[in-house]
C-alpha cells in the first residue's frame, strides 16, 4: 500500500514538472506557428530561420517571459504588421468571401445530390 | 442548342478567369506591412554604438522637424548602396538621421562607417533584432521618415534616387 503511494506521489511530482518545463517553449512553438514569415515565402515563423523569425521567436519568448497573454501577443503584432502576419484572417468585408464561399459550395453540392437522389 | 449553350458560357468563363490571373500577374507582389500603429512609443531604449550608453530612441527625435530612423548593417550589401543617399540627407538641417545597426558585429559596423562615411547624429545597436521588431522592421535595409515622433513614410529596401527624392520635396515643407 505503502509502494503504491509512493509511485502516484512520485507520478504526480513527475507530471508536474514535464508541463512546467515544456510549457513555456510549448508556447513559443504554437504561436509562432501561427504566424507568417513576412520575408520567407510560403513558411510560417515557426519553420523559418531568417534573421527576421528568429528575431519573432525572442521577442515572442520575451513577451511570455513578461507575462503576456497569446492573443496579447497576437494584437500587438497585428498592430505592428497588420492583418497578414496571422494565418487566421479576421472575417470583414475583404475576407468575407473566403469565410462564406465554403459553405456556399457545401449547401449546393448537398442540393445537388439531393436532387439527383430524388430524381432516381 | 443546350450543348451550344454551355460551351459558349465555358468559354466565357476560362477568357475571364484569363484575364483575371493576368491582371494578378501585374499586381505588385513585395509585401509592405500596413501597419496601424505610426508613433514610436516612449519605452524602446538602445544602447549606442559608440558611448555604449542606454538611451531612448524618442529623445533623438526632438532636435529637427524631421527624423530618418535607417536600419542598417555592415553584413548588408543593399545598405552600402543607399549609403550615398544619406551622406546627401545629412547635409539637410532639417533633418536628422538616426541609425539602427541590425544584428551585426560592433567591430564591423564601426569599420563600415569609418570607410564610408557616417551619416547619422547617433548609432543605436540592436543585437537580438527584438527592437526592430518592435519598429515594425522586417528586415534590413529599412528606412523611416518620422515628423515629430510619427512615421510617415516607409521606404523598405534601399533608397534609390526616386525615394530620395521624395524624402527631400516632403521635408522641403
Amino acid at each position: 500500500m505503502k509502494k503504491i503511494k509512493y509511485i502516484v506521489v512520485v507520478f504526480c511530482f513527475s507530471i508536474f514538472f514535464y508541463n512546467h518545463s515544456i510549457s513555456s517553449e510549448k508556447n513559443v512553438d504554437q504561436i509562432s506557428k501561427n504566424l507568417r514569415c513576412l520575408i520567407c515565402q510560403g513558411q510560417s515563423v515557426y519553420d523559418s530561420q531568417s534573421d527576421f523569425a528568429l528575431s519573432m521567436k525572442q521577442l515572442i519568448q520575451n513577451k511570455i517571459d513578461q507575462g503576456v497573454e497569446e492573443d496579447e501577443i497576437y494584437k500587438y503584432l497585428k498592430e505592428k504588421y497588420g492583418e497578414w502576419i496571422v494565418y487566421d484572417p479576421e472575417v470583414n468585408k475583404n475576407t468575407f468571401l473566403l469565410w462564406i464561399l465554403p459553405l456556399i459550395l457545401f449547401i449546393f453540392g448537398g442540393l445537388l445530390i439531393i436532387r439527383k437522389v430524388t430524381i432516381k | 442548342m443546350k450543348n451550344k449553350k454551355i460551351f459558349l458560357i465555358t468559354i466565357i468563363i476560362i477568357i475571364s478567369i484569363f484575364f483575371i490571373l493576368l491582371l494578378g500577374l501585374k499586381k505588385e507582389q513585395n509585401y509592405i506591412p500596413e501597419s496601424k500603429l505610426s508613433i514610436i512609443k516612449n519605452n524602446i531604449s538602445f544602447k549606442t554604438l559608440y558611448s555604449e550608453e542606454k538611451i531612448f530612441l524618442n529623445d533623438l527625435l526632438k532636435e529637427k522637424p524631421y527624423n530618418l530612423i535607417n536600419i542598417w548593417a555592415s553584413w548588408c550589401a543593399p545598405c552600402k548602396e543607399e549609403h550615398p543617399y544619406l551622406i546627401e540627407l545629412s547635409f539637410n538641417d532639417r533633418i536628422n538621421l538616426v541609425g539602427i545597426n541590425y544584428k551585426d558585429n560592433i567591430k564591423n559596423a564601426k569599420n563600415f562607417l569609418f570607410d564610408l562615411g557616417n551619416p547619422y547624429k547617433e548609432v543605436l545597436v540592436d543585437n537580438s533584432g527584438v527592437k526592430s521588431i518592435e519598429l515594425g522592421a522586417i528586415g534590413v535595409p529599412e528606412t523611416y521618415l518620422l515628423k515629430d515622433n510619427k512615421i510617415i513614410k516607409k521606404f523598405i529596401g534601399p533608397l534609390n534616387k526616386i525615394t530620395f527624392d521624395e524624402i527631400t520635396e516632403i521635408i522641403k515643407k
